[in-house]
């Protein structure tokens, strides 16, 4: 198999649809039940029509691999995608708090982090957007561009987006 | 038990107690969940003394339940039930959202609320903790400020309970609006901003418990289910066959404010007095291009994402906010009104959505007024100063909020037109309720059955166990296109605009793969929907304590669906009196009922409802 080429999944948050169809695929992939709190993308509704799948997006300087103290954070060469090792994280949130958009939480049962793995190269949840045409998430090659400008909070993306949608209304809703 | 969390939670408001209540493994195989098992608890609840139950007070129960399809059949909804107060039987009124995947993800198959909560409450569920807190900050609120406060709130609370998590997404919620508050019998129980389960009046029924909204949040896996493989295999076939059906994405129902106008000739317009239009202005080509912000829409799992969120960016009606709006809400809240623009259209149906009220219950009890003004039966001075003519969205928009808070002659709408029509008859020495286009205290929907082209037909309606609710319609022939398969569906609890172009099979496929369960055509159509179906009737029957229905009298068409269609390509069409009789007889005949529409005693004690038959024979 050639070794794989590293990606990144460009988003779109007008286009999302709020299927959360990204959400049923990521936790079948990943856990094989239906389980949107265990999901690596979840999908925010603060304000309804400004949904935003919530997700990494791999800083080009990683600072969760940075912050963490047991080694459990490493990034895969191939796909670029940070990967967590179960075993030695101790759910401490040092990574939540060093990520940017604090995209990182904790799996609600088995108690770790839970970060996007880009499903080894396949994403899974890009891969449903696309066919249902909702074309919010899409694969595309990692260059060297910037992505930590992607990394950001819910709070802070839904209050640009209500003011694309709703305009001079969209605060009123925050 | 496979699909199923495995667990109820039960709520008595008076007491403040919470606990948990099971269903045999047997009880569910026969009512699924949703409206099957809705009507099953409330039959074993209040059955015995049905006919004594005020709807809006502390003994009737609300209930709130998933099936075991939601969250697994794409399109996941809910299904908000009780004694109705419009029928004063019971209706299954489904609502979609993420509400009842969160539930399941608690742990909870469903909600049974009982009792009056002393003060404001809302119910706060995370995981198997459960709280009545304190509404008083929310009440009085409007649809958009309730949902606010909720998420803020709610994710606050989570963070305090869990501050190690994450951030937090924002629990699911389900309020009323102050049309609800007050009591309403039009209000709609509310998600999101636009999510209404409306037939029923069950906004009212929370507001008579005092209860403003449930919220929930629920960190676990959806149930497991009997072949998860099966299950991720039919998700995807389901949601292929959607994807195939383009247009339908697109436009959603907003193709129908003129196609059901143009086309069918089965829209109301100006309270029914014509169901024909050609106003292209109300296009839904005019809607995409003037008004939508977002072109598709949808809930947990769907793939059709049929809503759309329209706002006017410019002009009077700036920036109100609704979804496309639906064909339901174009036909009742603009071609009902006189009302043919876009604009006044979204402006209306943001407001109602705001007020919590129905958006199908409410515009028809606008439209009845506004013909009752336009025949000078109602006047200025009842109607508060306001000048009630066709097309005047302001007049509508007063009017509107006049019954969102019982003001004037708004404390008479608010009872829905069917008890508004009564009691004007007797005030105002008139017999209106000719212009009450209604069934068994339930406005109709959009669909007419005059032109004989839309899909509700002659019997649609007038022999539905949830009356005017034009999405469980009694149409035959009855495996076709009757109530059963629609009480599969809501028992389930999934939304059947998924379903358009699967096969029939399927919904048995998709249960039994989600449940282990088989079940034939046969068990459903013969014995369990039939069932459910039986009991429906029974207790839409047995009625009270304002209104009861004889068949005899109430098992008809409002009386303009005989008139003959005054315009449009199917001019001088009409529902033929003796063919309907002869079509009720049938239809009668092929659910089990006597000539006089009683469920009869053989029927009944073959599906094991032995009970059933005796209390209908003491009380009937």
């Amino acid at each position: 198999m050639p070794p794989k080429e590293p990606i990144w999944i460009v988003r779109d948050y007008l286009r999302c649809s709020g299927c959360r169809k990204c959400e049923i695929a990521c936790s079948l992939f990943h856990e094989k039940r239906i389980w949107p709190e265990a999901s690596r993308i979840r999908v925010f509704m603060l304000v309804p029509g400004a949904e935003v799948p919530h997700f990494c997006a791999q800083c080009e300087d990683y600072p969760c691999v940075a912050s963490c103290s047991f080694s459990a954070l490493s990034v895969d060469k191939e796909t670029g995608a940070v990967l967590v090792d179960k075993e030695k994280c101790t759910a401490c949130g040092n990574c939540i708090e060093a990520c940017p958009g604090r995209v990182p939480h904790i799996h609600p049962r088995d108690n770790y982090a839970v970060i996007c793995d880009l499903c080894g190269g396949e994403p899974q949840c890009a891969k449903v957007c696309q066919e249902g045409g909702w074309n919010a998430l899409k694969v595309v090659d990692r260059g060297d561009g910037l992505y930590r400008i992607f990394s950001r909070k819910p709070e802070d993306i839904t209050r640009e987006l209500v003011i694309n949608l709703y305009g001079e209304h969209g605060e009123e809703f925050l | 038990m496979r699909g199923y969390a495995g667990k109820f939670l039960e709520v008595d408001l008076s007491t403040e107690k919470v606990s948990e209540a099971k269903f045999r493994d047997s009880v569910l195989r026969q009512y699924i969940g949703g409206r099957g098992l809705a009507t099953k608890i409330l039959w074993d609840n209040l059955g015995g003394r049905w006919e004594t139950i005020d709807p809006l007070g502390p003994e009737n129960l609300l209930l709130v339940l998933t099936g075991p399809l939601t969250g697994f059949f794409p399109g996941g909804r809910i299904c908000v039930s009780g004694k109705s107060p419009q029928s004063n039987g019971v209706i299954g009124s489904t609502i979609a959202g993420e509400f009842g995947i969160e539930l399941k993800c608690a742990g909870w198959d469903g909600i049974i609320i009982m009792g009056k909560a002393e003060k404001p409450s809302y119910l706060f569920i995370f995981d198997s903790h459960v709280e009545i807190k304190d509404a008083s900050h929310i009440w009085g609120k409007n649809g958009k400020q309730t949902l606010k406060t909720l998420t803020r709130k709610g994710r606050a609370e989570l963070e305090r309970r869990n501050p190690n998590y994450g951030v937090w997404k924002e629990p699911a919620a389900i309020y009323i609006g102050p049309a609800g508050e007050n009591k309403v019998r039009v209000a709609a129980v509310l998600g999101k901003w636009t999510h209404a389960a409306g037939y029923g009046g069950y906004g009212a029924v929370m507001g008579s418990k005092n209860l403003k909204a449930v919220a929930v949040k629920g960190t676990g896996p959806l149930p497991e289910v009997y072949n998860i493989d099966k299950v991720s295999e039919l998700i995807d076939y389901v949601s292929r066959k959607c994807y195939e059906d383009d247009g339908f994405r697109r436009h959603g129902t907003g193709g129908g404010g003129y196609y059901f106008g143009y086309k069918t000739s089965s829209e109301p317009v100006r309270n029914w007095q014509e169901e024909w239009h050609d106003q292209k202005s109300f296009g839904v080509d005019r809607f995409e291009q003037r008004v939508w912000t977002k072109k598709y829409w949808g809930d947990f799992g769907c793939p059709t994402t049929c809503l759309k969120i329209a706002m006017p960016r410019v002009g009077p009606f700036k920036g109100a906010i609704t979804d496309n709006p639906d064909y339901e809400l174009e036909a009742y809240l603009g071609a009902n009104l006189g009302l043919f623009t876009p604009e006044e259209n979204v402006y209306l149906a943001s407001l109602i959505d705001d007020l919590g009220i129905c958006g199908i219950q409410g515009g028809n009890v606008l439209g009845f007024a506004a013909e009752l003004y336009q025949r000078g039966i109602l006047t200025k001075k009842d109607l508060g100063g306001i000048e009630l003519k066709w097309g005047d969205a302001n007049a509508f928009a007063a009017l509107a909020k006049k019954i969102a808070e019982r003001e004037g002659i708004g404390d008479l709408l608010a009872e829905g037109t069917y008890r508004a029509a009564i009691k004007l008859t007797e005030t105002k020495r008139k017999d209106v309720t000719q212009y009450a286009i209604q069934e068994k205290g339930v406005a109709i929907g959009a669909h007419g059955i005059r032109s004989g082209e839309d899909f509700a037909k002659e019997t649609g309606y007038a022999c539905s166990v949830q009356a005017g609710d034009h999405t469980s319609l009694a149409n035959l022939p009855i495996r076709k296109h009757g109530e059963l398969t629609t009480i599969f569906y809501d028992s389930g609890v999934y939304c059947f605009f998924n379903t358009f172009s699967l096969p029939r099979d399927l919904k048995w496929k998709f249960y039994e793969a989600v449940t282990g369960w088989k079940m034939t055509p046969d068990e459903w159509f013969d014995v369990k929907g039939l069932g459910i179906l039986q009991l429906q009737r029974a207790m839409l029957l047995l009625g009270g304590p304002d209104h009861r229905w004889n068949p005899k009298v109430h098992d008809t068409n409002p009386p303009r669906f005989f008139e003959p269609l005054p315009s449009g390509p199917y001019t001088g069409k009409t529902v033929d009196k003796k063919e309907f009789e002869k079509s009720k007889k049938e239809y009668y005949r092929a659910v089990g009922w006597d000539k006089d529409g009683v469920p009869k005693s053989s029927v009944l004690k073959r599906l094991g409802l032995e009970e059933v038959d005796k209390v209908l024979k003491r009380k009937l």
